[in-house]
């Protein structure tokens, strides 16, 4: 009977939460129109990829070689020449407006040099006010460089003991992307994509909604009727819990449907980290609520989490890149711990035989938020 | 237009930030935390890739090799497996991204002339995966020539290899800090979001305080309330624009060549566009929740996805590109580039700089029209 009526209780609450969150079409908008935004956004914008670097040239030595190393920049499929200039201030100015990105000179003399056997060199500049893309096309230079110097070498060989050239050691490397073989960068961010917006979603939706009650005042008219602590928390929670259910499976099926993400693991364990993902989610909520009286400090305080929260999970730069110091304490936080979930189910297909330990730090987590909100909840009251 | 109304509203405003010192706090410590992340513990040169190796020539000229592997930075020797499921599983767990797998008859290949080399890559993290493979084929080309190099002595040919190199200056971050670059951006981003976020909650708290109704029963005018609204939020960008931007160049080194005045006029430019957007979010949404979520779709998200603080422009879909032309985050992020980083002339960020002001004026005056000081 006493049972009976708290799950009435508890209805009763989760229908007002209910209401309150459904009633204008403008709330209702919030609960799943900024994530679809935000997923299409980052599923069409966020690339680290440098596919197409733009140079420009100023060849001052312009015979056969020089032109044939020209032709291997043209040929690479990352380089794209975008000017011929014939001096060298230009491509100093070119640099300067952001013309280009890189800027090749090869100095007279340059043939002669090769021809005499002396290594040659070439003057580049690259514009690294993007640190990340001048370092990725320092690499493609080199790799121009060698393949520039391996067939010039042949050819050599070619003319003074073509009886060898079948014979020059050379060794190749073979590459075999797994699990993502086009290496689309869409495969790698969406995932990372729903956990990061299930955080922010979620936590924000219920330490909003608890704090909003206490800012305007209605808290204490609830908490006169006859509602128990944890009766209002599970009213409170649940709403959030099911949005939160809705918003993934909307997500993960943009994510495969749209985007082609596969889906190689199983659903069930997908299912399975996504729920003690939003968990966690909504106990962080929670416990944020008991940390502020308006809504304001909620938001500003949830804002100082999410920011480390999402910076250190490996959504963008891989936690190995990390000092150790900051990979130890990302053994803390949730959301590393749901990408790589979701990375591994997605395209990797791993089970719960290589994922459980991620499973359990997020389960332990979960508990330890919604525990230590409840507890600090009954004192915030009072 | 009074201007005791207006400072009267700015002190109502500046007691309710002071009254609530810990929020206060938490904004001019937020650009400090996101600082010394990126100084500290987020990288983008990704390295210390973590490697597995799998010998199955386990001869002197492999072992020769791998040395090359140990020797670098870019890759961290984490597991050496001796069969193959050995190799998979380390994968699968994501204990380590590449596994390099040398064949059998790997040097007995190379005495005869072409060798091959594997790698496998976990591209579930394409961005590493692609970095990866490109620290490895670096490394296996210059292997490649030194064993070319000595088989060439071997022969009697000429010793002189016809050895290409490129002399790279890089310019403006010389040292290749990925920190340098990503200042400009984190300024951008504390600026957008103190801006935004919590001038959007000023309006639509009043709205849902119900104490709108007791400002609009005043005589002041709305233009009064909206700039006597804004200004402590504009002193508060300011100072967070100050923070951000010495502990930059005091603390980490980042260099600042260009000039401090243009540096905080286009501040100031950034922060008038920020709030008058979070005024209007403000006015719009009427809720505290609508408007922080409004807020975080306009200010916060464009700024770190659209702006090229991260993810380079110029690689961008062209769609994507026309979009964020409209992004004021992208000509302000521009311009911090030019002033922390080249330094050039003023010339070269005028069409910046125009950008910025016209997106200005036109938030300006949308975020004057919204507002009616009328109740419902």
């Amino acid at each position: 009977m006493k049972f009976r009526e708290a799950i009435e209780r508890i209805r009763q609450m989760m229908k007002k939460e209910f209401i309150q969150t459904l009633r204008d079409p403008h709330t209702r908008w919030l609960l799943f129109g900024p994530a679809l935004i935000q997923m299409f956004i980052f599923g069409y914008a966020a690339t680290m990829e440098i596919k197409h670097v733009s140079i420009a040239v100023l060849d001052q030595d312009n015979t056969q070689e020089s032109r044939e190393l020209l032709s291997h920049f043209a040929a690479s499929r990352y380089f794209h020449i975008v000017k011929y200039v014939d001096r060298r201030d230009r491509l100093r100015e070119g640099i300067d407006r952001g013309d280009f990105l890189l800027a090749v000179e090869i100095d007279s003399g340059f043939a002669q040099r090769l021809r005499n056997g002396q290594g040659a060199s070439v003057q580049v500049i690259v514009d690294s006010s993007n640190s990340n893309t001048a370092l990725v096309a320092l690499g493609y230079l080199n790799e121009v460089g060698a393949s520039f110097a391996h067939d010039y070498q042949i050819d050599l060989l070619q003319r003074i003991a073509p009886q060898l050239v079948d014979f020059v050691p050379q060794v190749t490397l073979q590459t075999r992307p797994w699990f993502n073989e086009g290496l689309l960068s869409e495969w790698y961010f969406v995932p990372g994509v729903l956990g990061n917006l299930m955080l922010i979603l979620i936590m924000n939706l219920t330490a909003f909604a608890v704090v909003r009650e206490r800012e305007i005042g209605t808290l204490e008219q609830v908490m006169v009727t006859p509602i128990r602590r944890w009766e209002f928390i599970l009213g409170k929670t649940v709403p959030f819990f099911l949005i939160g259910c809705f918003d993934a499976t909307m997500l993960a099926l943009i994510g495969t449907l749209w985007f082609g993400v596969p889906l190689r693991g199983h659903v069930a364990v997908l299912v399975l980290g996504v729920m003690i993902f939003l968990l966690a989610a909504l106990g962080l909520g929670l416990l944020l609520s008991t940390l502020a009286v308006t809504q304001q400090q909620s938001m500003i305080t949830a804002f100082f989490f999410t920011m480390p929260m999402t910076s250190l999970s490996g959504f963008g730069t891989p936690v190995s890149s990390m000092p150790l110091f900051f990979q130890r304490l990302s053994y803390f936080n949730p959301l590393r711990h749901v990408i790589l979930i979701l990375r591994s189910i997605f395209l990797k297909g791993v089970g719960l035989d290589v994922l459980w330990p991620n499973l359990l730090v997020m389960t332990c987590f979960a508990l330890l938020t919604l525990i230590v909100s409840i507890l600090r909840f009954r004192k915030s009251l009072e | 237009m009074s201007w005791t109304r207006v400072i009267a509203i700015t002190r109502k405003e500046v007691l309710q930030i002071i009254r609530d010192p810990r929020s206060l706090l938490i904004i001019l410590v937020i650009p400090l935390v996101q600082l010394f992340i990126f100084g500290y513990a987020v990288n983008l040169d990704v390295k210390h890739i973590p490697l597995c190796i799998y010998d199955r020539d386990g001869t002197q000229v492999s072992q020769d090799l791998l040395k090359h592997f140990q020797a670098t930075d870019y890759f961290n020797i984490v597991h050496l497996s001796d069969n193959y499921k050995d190799v998979v599983s380390p994968i699968d767990h994501g204990v380590c991204t590449v596994a390099i797998v040398i064949p059998p008859q790997f040097s007995e290949d190379l005495r005869t002339g072409r060798a091959n080399v594997q790698a496998i890559l976990d591209a579930s993290d394409s961005n590493s995966a692609s970095i990866g493979e490109a620290y490895a084929q670096a490394i296996i080309q210059s292997y490649s020539g030194e064993v070319q190099i000595e088989w060439q002595q071997s022969h009697g040919l000429s010793a002189g290899a016809p050895n290409v190199s490129f002399e790279p200056r890089t310019w403006f971050n010389e040292d290749l800090e990925s920190l340098a670059d990503l200042v400009p951006g984190v300024v951008a981003l504390v600026m957008a979001v103190v801006g935004a976020f919590l001038t959007s909650l000023t309006i639509a708290r009043e709205w849902e305080r119900g104490t709108m109704e007791q400002l609009i029963s005043t005589p002041v005018g709305k233009l009064e309330i909206q700039i006597g609204k804004l200004f402590p939020y504009f002193v508060i960008g300011i100072a967070d624009t100050a923070i951000c931007a010495a502990t930059a160049v005091w603390w980490f080194g980042v260099p600042f060549r260009g000039s401090w005045l243009v540096l905080f006029g286009c501040s100031m430019l950034f922060l008038v566009v920020v709030l008058s957007l979070g005024y209007f979010i403000s006015v719009t949404a009427k809720s505290q929740l609508g408007a922080c979520q409004m807020a975080l779709l306009a200010t916060f998200l464009p700024t770190f996805l659209l702006s090229g603080f991260i993810f380079p422009i110029d690689q961008m879909p062209l769609v994507v590109q026309w979009v964020s032309a409209v992004l004021p985050a992208r000509y302000y992020v521009a311009i911090l580039r030019n002033v922390f980083l080249k330094g050039s002339e003023i010339r070269f960020l005028a069409g910046d700089i125009v950008a910025l002001a016209l997106i200005a004026v036109a938030l300006v005056v949308l975020a004057t029209r919204s507002f009616e000081k009328r109740l419902g």
